[in-house]
C-alpha cells in the first residue's frame, strides 16, 4: 500500500466518553457506555467485537444519526454532540456512511441515478446536465458502468449494490466515512473487490475510515489501528500489528485465538481460548468490569470497580485490572 | 460420444466491462407490476368489465331516449323488450336507464369514499407511524375508540341529523372507513423507517419531508393501492345495503340498492325488477374484488417469480 504517512498528531475526530443509552420500557439499554478514542486524518480505524456490542451504534452516534446521551464528538475541532439537525446539515458533507446490507440500504423505488443524485439534490451541489455528469463520474469511480444510472437497485448483484452505496457516500466528497460492516453481507470473492476499492479510494481522495466489522482477518488487512469493543465499552485499542501480535486484554486474546489458520497441521494443534457463557444483557451489565463474568483471569477486584482506560504502552490502550 | 481434446477449447477474453453488462431490459416497479397484472386473466377480465361499467354509467343515461324519473303508468311492470331492454318498474320507468343511473351513484360513492379514506388514512397513519412513540400511541387509541362505535348506529344517527342522500352516505362511510387505511400506512411507516436507506438519506442530511415523501410513501404505495382497490367495492356494497334497508338515496333518484328494495315485493310476478339490480351489484362486487386481488398479487414482491 502506497499510502501517505499518517501524522500522529493530526486528529480528524476525537471521541470523549461517548454514551448512547436507549430507553426500552422501564429499562435502559446501554448500547455505548463511555467510549473514548481518536481517529487520525487519513487512517483506517478498525472496530471489532461480537454482534450487539455497540459497534454500529457507536458509528451511527458519531455521525449523529442518533443523539448521544453523553460525551463529545469533536470533528476538526468542533463539538458535534450538541448541534441541531439544521446545524449538522453542512457537516453531513464531511462525514458519510456505508451500510452493511446492500439490499436494504438502497431505496428499491429509486433509480441508481436518483439514489446517488439525492446527495447532490439535498446539498444543491449540481443540477441538470451537471448532475447527470457528476453521477456518471461517481459510477465510473466505483467501476460501474455509467450507463446504469437509469436502472433500479434490484437489477444489480450484492457487490454492485455495495459499490452504488459507496458512490452515494462519495457524492458529497466527505473526509470521513463510517463503514458499518460493508463486506459482511457479501461473498468472499466480492469482499476482496470492495475492500480493494475502499483502499484505492482512500489513497486517491485522502479519506479517513472507521471500519466496523467482525471479520478479524479482514480488519487486520485494512486497518492501521484496531479497537476492540465488548458490551458497549472499548476494551483495547492499538496499532493493528501490535494488537494481533501481542494482545493484552483477555477478551482480545480470546477473540484472536478464534481466527482459523489456513494450515491443517497448525490448525489442529492450535490452542483456543473458549469463553464460557453468553454475552450478558446490555440492559443489566455486570458490576465493575463487565467482562468479568466470562473472563478466564477474573480477580476479586474486577467486580468492585470498572477498570481504567489506560495507555499501558505508547499507542496501546487497554481497560483491564491486570494492567492497572 | 465425441472425444474432447485440448484443441476444442479456446480461451475467451475476459472483459470487465462485459461482466458489468445487464441484459435484462430495465423495468421500473410499476412496469413490472403491470406486466404481472397483464398475465392474470381473471384480473384483466375484471378490469375490462369495470372500464365498460364506468363508460356505460357515464354515457348511457346521456344518450338514451328514456330518463330515470319519467313515469308512464300505462306501461308499468313491462317485460324486457326492444323498447325497454330491462323492462319497466311499477311506475313505468325504464329499468335499463335506472340501472346505469344507479351505477353512477354507486361508483360515485365508491370512489369518493375511497378517495377520502386515502387522503385521511395516509396522512393520519403516516404521521402516527413516522413520529411513533407517544404521538402514535395517542392517535391509534383515538382511532380504536372510533372503530369501536357500531357502524350502523353512526349511519342511522347521521341520516337522522342530515338529509338522506349521497353526501350523507359518503360522510357516514368515511367517518370510520379511513381507519383501515391509517392502520396499514402506520404499519408500513413503522417498518420502513427502520430501513437502512432511510438512515442513508438521514446521513446525507435529508429532512423529514424528504424522507417521508421520497422514501416512505413511495415504498408504501403497493399496500395503499391494494387497500384502496378493496375499499371501493366495500363502499359500493355499503351504499347498496343502506339504500336497500331504506337509509340511502330518496326517490326518484335510483340506486342499485333502492331498486332492489322496490323490486323485492314484486319478485314473484316481475322478477326482472329485482334481478337486474341484484346481478349488477353482485357482478360489480366480484369484479372489483378479483381486480383488487390481481393488483395485490402484482405489487407484492414476495409473489415475484
Amino acid at each position: 500500500m502506497a499510502k501517505k504517512p499518517i501524522d500522529q498528531n493530526d486528529n480528524l475526530l476525537e471521541i470523549r466518553d461517548l454514551k448512547k443509552y436507549f430507553q426500552i420500557g422501564e429499562n435502559t439499554l446501554k448500547a455505548v457506555d463511555g467510549v473514548s478514542f481518536t481517529i487520525k486524518r487519513g487512517e483506517t480505524l478498525g472496530i471489532v467485537g461480537e454482534s450487539g456490542c455497540g459497534k454500529s451504534t457507536a458509528g451511527r452516534t458519531i455521525l449523529k444519526l442518533y443523539d448521544p446521551t453523553e460525551g463529545q464528538i469533536i470533528f476538526e475541532g468542533k463539538d458535534l454532540s450538541k448541534l441541531s439537525n439544521s446545524e449538522m446539515k453542512p457537516l453531513r458533507r464531511e462525514m458519510q456512511m456505508i451500510f452493511q446490507d446492500p439490499y436494504a440500504s438502497l431505496n428499491p423505488r429509486m433509480t441508481v441515478g436518483d439514489i446517488i443524485g439525492e446527495a447532490l439534490d439535498i446539498h444543491g451541489l449540481a443540477s441538470g446536465a451537471k448532475r447527470k455528469e457528476r453521477i456518471q463520474e461517481l459510477l465510473s469511480l466505483v467501476s460501474l458502468n455509467p450507463e446504469h444510472m437509469n436502472r433500479f437497485p434490484h437489477e444489480f448483484s450484492g457487490g454492485q449494490r455495495q459499490r452504488i452505496g459507496i458512490a452515494r457516500a462519495l457524492a458529497v466528497e466527505p473526509k470521513f466515512i463510517v463503514c458499518d460492516e460493508p463486506i459482511s453481507a457479501l461473498d468472499v470473492s466480492v469482499q476482496a473487490q470492495v475492500v480493494n476499492l475502499l483502499e484505492q479510494l482512500q489513497e486517491k481522495m485522502g479519506l479517513t475510515y472507521m471500519f466496523i466489522a467482525h471479520d478479524l482477518s479482514m480488519v487486520k488487512y485494512i486497518s492501521d489501528r484496531v479497537g476492540v469493543m465488548y458490551l458497549g465499552k472499548m476494551v483495547e485499542l492499538a496499532e493493528s500489528d501490535k494488537l494481533y501480535s501481542k494482545p493484552l486484554h483477555p477478551y482480545t486474546q480470546a477473540l484472536l485465538s478464534a481466527i482459523p489458520i489456513p494450515d491443517p497441521e497448525i490448525e489442529r494443534n492450535r490452542e483456543r481460548i473458549v469463553l464460557e457463557g453468553d454475552v450478558p444483557s446490555p440492559m443489566n451489565p455486570p458490576s465493575g468490569c463487565n467482562f468479568r463474568t466470562r473472563c478466564p483471569k477474573a480477580m476479586p477486584e474486577c467486580a468492585a470497580a470498572a477498570p481504567q482506560w489506560k495507555e499501558v504502552e505508547p499507542n496501546h490502550f487497554v481497560a483491564c485490572h491486570l494492567y492497572n | 460420444m465425441q472425444q474432447l481434446t485440448k484443441e476444442h477449447f479456446q480461451p475467451i477474453s475476459v472483459d470487465l466491462r462485459q461482466a458489468e453488462q445487464i441484459s435484462r431490459p430495465s423495468l421500473s416497479f410499476w412496469a413490472d407490476a403491470w406486466r404481472r397484472l397483464k398475465q392474470n386473466k381473471v384480473a384483466m377480465v375484471s378490469m375490462i368489465f369495470l372500464i365498460a361499467l364506468i363508460v356505460c354509467a357515464i354515457f348511457v343515461p346521456m344518450m338514451s331516449s328514456n330518463d330515470y324519473f319519467t313515469t308512464d303508468l300505462a306501461g308499468k311492470n313491462k317485460k324486457p323488450s326492444a323498447e325497454h331492454w330491462f323492462g319497466t318498474d311499477d311506475l313505468g320507468r325504464d329499468v335499463f336507464v335506472r340501472i346505469w343511473y344507479g351505477a353512477r351513484i354507486s361508483l360515485e360513492v365508491g370512489f369518493a369514499a375511497a378517495a377520502i379514506d386515502l387522503v385521511v388514512g395516509v396522512i393520519y397513519g403516516g404521521i402516527a407511524g413516522f413520529y411513533g412513540g407517544k404521538i402514535d400511541e395517542a392517535m391509534m387509541r383515538f382511532a380504536d375508540i372510533l372503530f369501536a362505535i357500531p357502524y350502523l348506529l353512526v349511519v342511522i344517527l347521521l341520516l337522522v341529523v342530515f338529509e338522506p342522500g349521497v353526501g350523507t352516505i359518503i360522510l357516514a362511510l368515511t367517518l370510520t372507513g379511513w381507519i383501515g387505511m391509517a392502520r396499514i400506512v402506520r404499519g408500513q411507516m413503522l417498518q420502513l423507517k427502520q430501513q437502512e436507506y432511510v438512515l442513508a438519506a438521514r446521513s446525507l442530511g435529508a429532512d423529514d419531508m424528504r424522507v417521508l415523501f421520497k422514501h416512505l410513501v413511495p415504498n408504501s404505495l403497493g399496500p395503499i393501492i391494494v387497500t384502496l382497490s378493496l375499499t371501493v367495492p366495500s363502499a359500493i356494497f355499503a351504499e347498496s345495503f343502506l339504500s336497500f334497508i331504506g337509509l340511502g338515496v330518496s326517490a326518484p333518484v335510483a340506486s342499485w340498492g333502492t331498486m332492489a328494495n322496490e323490486g323485492l315485493p314484486a319478485m314473484k310476478y316481475y322478477p326482472w325488477r329485482l334481478m337486474f339490480p341484484a346481478v349488477f351489484i353482485s357482478v360489480t362486487m366480484l369484479a372489483f374484488n378479483l381486480f383488487g386481488d390481481g393488483i395485490r398479487d402484482a405489487v407484492d414482491p414476495r409473489l415475484r417469480k
